[in-house]
């Protein structure tokens, strides 16, 4: 277990820029992202295909593979530098202090070996238990996510979209961590069980208490889950803050287009128009702010000038209309 | 975007039926040649489309509703039961300019963009394809003129640079909508779309929707809007169908079956929907199964396991649809009707007159 102090965040990522080297030169997906996570908090990243928050993602958790490295920036959790780390201190951290729930269950379990075998894997890497205590804690284990145990010995096949995703969290969950790194664990389900699962994490959040970095690209999946929201566009963050103030008021011209197109269940049918263009290619990012050429707000500072992150309310936005 | 180009809603009352299917099954051979177990992709579904009518088919993966479109662009022979496109059976199509003739009438848009668009031609080669089959009266000079004002109508412009693009020069909802304009190249009727917006961002869905609705308003085409995204086959369309593992649960006006929901899965499903707008409930811990693979069902309601109302006759007999309100089916046995109380009140109404 991490002993950070409580003035401290769990994970603070300051400046973190992330470039995928190519033929043609460096493309920087993930640009000058600084974030905090409190113990305990629920931050959901939300942004389009191509936005870079994935990458984010395995940067934080120093996943990435070639051609895509951290060229420059700090990750801080718990009180340590994860960037400069070397791969036998992260072995040391990964499944017992934090933990990744990938997006498709279906490639990230092994096919080959059951249930058991693999949260047994996972739990024997941090843990010298003997064996009937194991296979205790992994009944346990799936009992917690909602999974009858007689799956321990079922393979992932054997197992339906929804099961498999939540045998996933209850591997990410099995040595209890204070971070755990979810990338679209539900954008494979039916809408039933998507909410069924979204209840369940929050639940466990709950009862465990670990902070959760969860990452989507449909911003209403989030809002009732999520205690703050980062909208990334082009490599960026636009926007953070808590989702709440965030969808009731967005502030960044993109967010603003994102929350106008969600046709809705409820309420009157009011026509929708989205955002026009398509997401900038990061190879060539516009110059200047780079939602501008999609932007109905831009002026004659835009194109030629970088926006910061300036404060408004407790919300952090990348747009000069709030530059005062 | 402006109010005016919002989908109409109240319509004339007496609509021009366009396509009607009639107790239309579909199973699948599971396994060898010699097995004997068949899935149950698509039982016994009595559908009908008007003419200037957007039809929504709503389900879960697995639900049977792209095998619904595939059956009605006749990529899959059914099973059993029947087709009819403005009253005449499909099976009775024999030549091929029949044959031509109704897929030129009920074209179909794809799920994905990415593969159904050719990498070696020019975005004009599919829409050229299309017209010199299905408009033969056109001349060359008639073509190009026909294809720039097809690209100009999905919203493409300017259509002649968007001609003699490739299609990785294309974003995925620019790709989607020359699939669009290939279906309007052969003057259709109802176009079958399949999922058209599920695989395009988020930004740029919501510009399909407005497209799909402006081309029912502009040129009178009818839609089956196949989606399991329910917000968005609130958006656009007029009817709402909901499938249930093969069999329609429940169909009426889009608005009325939001309302009042009949059918517990429609139920389920409304409840299951993130709405940011909706304010933050305490979410429901109900135990929620997923949907059964239907391979050689018994008699009975196919959701009564995951059905919190399921009562026994509910796995005896198998719910037929009935009315439940106006114009509003649903296929449930516990599920109560407000006929007969409207019936009442209009009675008492028209007694105390």
């Amino acid at each position: 277990m991490i002993t950070a102090t409580t003035t401290q965040p769990l994970l603070q990522v300051k400046d973190l820029c992330v470039d995928y080297l190519t033929e043609r030169g460096p493309v920087r997906a993930v640009d000058r992202v600084s974030l905090e996570v409190a113990k305990g908090e629920f931050l959901g990243i939300v942004g389009e295909s191509g936005c870079g928050k994935s990458t984010l993602l395995f940067a934080i958790a120093r996943l990435l593979s070639t051609p895509a490295e951290i060229s420059s920036g700090e990750v801080w959790f718990g009180g340590r530098d994860m960037v400069s780390m070397d791969e036998e201190e992260m072995r040391h951290l990964r499944w017992r202090d934090y933990s990744v729930v990938m997006q498709s269950a279906m490639n990230a379990l092994n096919p080959v070996m059951t249930i058991e075998e693999q949260l047994g894997d996972a739990i024997h890497a941090h843990l010298r238990l003997p064996h009937r205590k194991l296979a205790a804690r992994s009944a346990e284990l799936l009992r917690v996510v909602g999974i009858d145990p007689v799956h321990l010995h079922s393979y992932p096949h054997q197992l339906s979209g929804g099961m498999r995703q939540r045998a996933m969290i209850a591997m990410a969950l099995a040595l209890t961590p204070d971070l755990v790194i979810m990338d679209e664990p539900t954008s494979a389900l039916d809408v039933v069980a998507q909410r069924s699962l979204m209840v369940k994490i929050k639940q466990l959040q709950r009862e465990f208490g670990f902070a959760c970095v969860f990452v989507t690209h449909d911003m209403s999946l989030v809002s009732h889950f999520s205690d703050r929201l980062a909208v990334m566009y082009a490599g960026q963050v636009v926007e953070i803050g808590a989702t709440r103030q965030v969808f009731t008021d967005p502030k960044h011209p993109y967010t603003v287009g994102l929350m106008k197109s969600f046709p809705s269940i409820s309420g009157p049918l009011l026509p929708l128009t989205g955002i026009a263009g398509g997401p900038p290619d990061l190879a060539r990012p516009p110059s200047g702010c780079r939602f501008h050429p999609r932007c109905p707000r831009a002026f004659e500072r835009c194109p030629g000038e970088e926006p910061d992150l300036y404060a408004r309310e407790q919300d952090l936005v990348r747009c000069f209309l709030f530059d005062t | 975007m402006t109010i005016a180009d919002l989908p109409a809603r109240p319509r004339d009352a007496s609509p021009v039926e366009l396509l009607r299917t009639v107790g239309l099954t579909k199973h699948f051979r599971l396994g060898g040649f010699l097995s004997r177990r068949y899935l149950h992709a698509v039982d016994d579904i009595d559908l009908t489309i008007h003419e200037d009518e957007i039809v929504a088919l709503v389900g879960e993966s697995g639900s049977g509703k792209s095998t619904i479109a595939r059956l009605i662009a006749r990529v899959y022979k059914p099973t059993s039961g029947d087709i009819l496109h403005r009253g005449r059976s499909l099976s009775g199509l024999r030549s091929r300019r029949e044959v031509l003739g109704y897929r030129g009438r009920v074209p179909m848009v794809f799920q994905d963009p990415y593969g159904s668009l050719s990498p070696v031609y020019r975005v004009s080669h599919g829409i050229m394809r299309a017209l010199r089959l299905h408009r033969p009266d056109l001349s060359a000079r008639g073509r190009r003129d026909e294809a720039e004002r097809l690209l100009d109508s999905v919203g493409l412009q300017p259509a002649p640079d968007f001609l003699g693009k490739y299609p990785y020069q294309l974003s995925g909802g620019q790709r989607q909508r020359i699939g669009f304009a290939q279906a309007l190249a052969c003057r259709p009727e109802l176009i079958l779309a399949d999922e058209p917006v599920s695989m395009l961002d988020v930004s740029v869905r919501i510009g399909i929707l407005n497209l799909m609705a402006s081309l029912r308003r502009r040129e009178r085409i009818s839609f089956l809007y196949i989606t399991h995204d329910i917000a968005s086959a609130r958006y656009v369309a007029d009817r709402l169908v909901v499938m249930y593992a093969g069999h329609v649960a429940e169909s009426g006006p889009v608005e009325d079956v939001l309302a009042h929901p009949k059918h517990p899965y429609t139920q389920l499903l409304l409840s299951a929907v993130p709405d940011p707008r909706a304010p933050i409930s305490v979410p429901a811990t109900a135990v929620v199964q997923e949907p059964p693979r239907v391979v050689d069902p018994g008699e009975g309601c196919r959701f009564r396991a995951r059905c919190p109302y399921a009562v026994d006759e509910c796995s005896r007999v198998t719910p037929r649809l009935r009315p439940l309100r106006p114009d509003h089916l649903a296929a449930c046995h516990v599920a109560t009707s407000d006929l007969e109380s409207a019936q009442m009140d209009k009675d008492a109404k028209a007694s105390g007159r």
